[in-house]
């Protein structure tokens, strides 16, 4: 695989770990991604930009496998991959969040958290019933990995809390524990700080940055909000109208001409 | 102690124990409508489906005997063996594990995501429908089932009553039992959906699709161990009423009576259904026995349902159901 590129903060990124080949999603007769062409790499914070209803989400609900594009190829780590359910695609090591919020509600923090590593629970149903010890060992191993990500994201205090009394903030900061459980390859976070005030928002941006920076993370994230956008990100992907308009480093995409008119808007004459 | 309150004493255990087989019936409602969000109004007819199977399998009958020999004129109807009942039940577990795989295949992955009301209605359809395949397969006379739960007065309870109070109090054996069982089945089903790793995948669907998707659940393979412990629960139920009252049709009409169990302990609820059970259980045991005789009797056909119309005014999402909190 090609090698990859050093950041401004001397981060190494390595080889394409998602590839997304002339993507073209309709819904009937509305094109929602018109033939769209990237790639994110090992260890970047790609994210994907764009006015309301450029076909962001879409994009990543692609990549997760939610929605099936008509035309197009997905490369996961150098293979296409073949048509899959969300589910199949998720236990391939991309986990995601949801723009507005997908938590199991009636579970506490610790069980949501939990079903991150369903996956990796190999023991089957009888098995579970009689080798107790075996089960007990792969239940301790599966505890160890979500409690690190419970002190990693700062929601000790509220472990045993049911998730449905908690605030918006916390809650997203519940499912991006639940993917980060998951020990994804690749973590898709559809509009992050969706909501947020300023300081849910500076501290969510410093838990991606320390995500990707701990774990080295490969991370895509959708933003409408530019300013938190450009300050996180290594590359960004500009979506308008289901087109990309622009794709780069924060500060090329800033100076692009498309993209200044489309968040500035033009004066068409 | 006066005579009277010997009686409600006696009276009271007995719609305990009555109310323990209504909780069996809506537990296996509960399990379906918790997670997929369909009332399966097939779950009365899948009791008498699997307490069917289970003793055409015991009994060594050929299914399907009158199809059979319609179509090639021979006069088979056994197969000449009896199969011991432990056996059996395994069989009949593998048959509604069957069911439960063919009924996710053939209807209900087809209306993922279609309205409440369109799901119910096709579970309508199957109820009909499997109780015809129940008919066609097994035949439609009464049968007499017999696992070798023991029966007839508990004569241990009986002496020891007669010592305390004077007064010898009868309870059924296959009550007792079947309380136990059903005991057992919620202890086993509550360790299944909080220890295991497919009882969390269960929960996770139960709480959220979307969610349960992203984190690697298959729906379709949750659905279908749902409808098959729904189907372990229904053989459960038609177990203990089959050996009670006999298999036969109207054994499918239990289900009604799970109805205002639910209304009471919530659809969503499994301690629910089973306090739910006791309540209309004991209710109905003791309006029967209060009342009843000033109101010329058969009270039982009628109070669970006038009480969960009560519950209906007063507790919408009865005692244990998740609170319903409408934004305008």
């Amino acid at each position: 695989m090609e090698e990859g590129y050093v950041t401004e903060d001397g981060r190494k990124i390595g080889g394409v770990v998602m590839e997304m080949k002339n993507i073209t999603l309709r819904f009937g007769g509305v094109v929602a991604i018109k033939d769209i062409s990237f790639d994110i790499r090992q260890g970047e914070i790609r994210a994907i930009i764009g006015p309301n209803g450029a076909g962001k989400s879409s994009m990543l609900n692609v990549i997760s496998g939610f929605y099936v594009p008509q035309e197009g190829q997905v490369l996961y780590q150098g293979k296409p991959r073949p048509q899959m359910r969300p589910y199949e695609v998720a236990r391939q090591g991309i986990a995601r969040t949801f723009q507005n919020i997908a938590l199991f509600e009636g579970m506490s923090v610790l069980d949501n958290v939990m079903t991150g590593r369903l996956n990796y629970m190999k023991t089957g149903l009888f098995s579970q019933a009689l080798w107790k010890g075996k089960a007990e060992k792969e239940e301790t191993e599966n505890r160890e990995v979500v409690e690190k990500v419970i002190d990693f994201l700062e929601i000790q205090h509220i472990r045993k809390t049911p998730v449905a009394r908690l605030p918006y903030g916390l809650k997203k900061r519940v499912e991006l524990a639940r993917a980060l459980a998951a020990e994804p390859s690749l973590l898709l976070l559809d509009e992050p700080m969706a909501g947020m005030n300023v300081e849910e928002k500076e501290d969510m941006s410093r838990f991606i940055l320390d995500v990707n920076d701990e774990f080295g993370t490969t991370i895509a994230l959708i933003e409408h909000d530019m300013g938190v956008v450009m300050d996180l990100s290594d590359r960004v992907v500009v979506m308008d109208y289901g087109k990309k308009i622009g794709d780069g480093t924060p500060d090329e995409v800033r100076n692009n001409q498309d993209v200044i008119d489309a968040y500035l808007g033009v004066a068409h004459d | 102690m006066p005579e009277q309150l010997i009686f409600a004493m006696e009276v009271t255990l007995n719609g305990l124990m009555a109310g323990v087989l209504y909780a069996l019936v809506a537990l296996g409602f509960v399990l379906i409508y918790k997670a997929s969000g369909i009332f399966n109004y097939a779950q009365g007819v899948m009791a008498l489906f699997a307490a069917m199977t289970l003793v055409g399998i015991m009994n060594g009958q050929v299914p399907f005997a009158h199809l059979i020999n319609a179509i090639f004129g021979g006069h088979i109807t056994h197969f000449g063996w009896t199969i011991p009942s432990f056996l059996a039940i395994v069989l009949t577990v593998a048959v509604m594990v069957l069911l439960a795989w063919l009924v996710q295949v053939l209807v209900m992955k087809h209306l993922v995501g279609q309205e409440p009301i369109i799901l119910f209605m096709a579970t309508i359809g199957l109820a009909y429908f499997l109780e015809g395949v129940a008919d066609l397969m097994w035949g439609s006379e009464i049968k007499t089932l017999d696992v070798g739960i023991p029966q007839g007065i508990n004569l241990w309870i009986d002496e020891k009553t007669y010592n305390i109070f004077g007064y010898g109090f009868f309870i059924d054996n296959l009550d007792i039992v079947a309380t136990v069982v059903a005991a057992l089945l919620v202890t086993g089903l509550v360790i299944f959906a909080q220890y295991t790793k497919q009882g969390r995948a269960m929960r996770a669907v139960a709480d959220d699709h979307q969610a349960a998707l992203s984190v690697g659940i298959s729906l379709n393979f949750i659905w279908v161990l749902v409808w098959s412990v729904a189907g372990f629960v229904a053989l459960v139920a038609g177990i203990m009423w089959g050996t009670k009252s006999g298999v036969q049709f109207s054994l499918s009409l239990i289900a009604l009576k799970a109805l205002p169990v639910l209304m009471l302990g919530g659809f969503t609820s499994i301690p629910g259904a089973i306090v739910g059970g006791l309540i209309i259980g004991v209710g109905e045991k003791l309006f029967e026995f209060a009342i009843g005789p000033m109101v010329g009797g058969a009270t039982e056909n009628w109070f669970a349902y006038v009480l969960a119309l009560l519950f209906l005014v007063f507790r919408p999402q009865g005692l244990f159901g998740e609170k319903i909190i409408e934004r305008v």
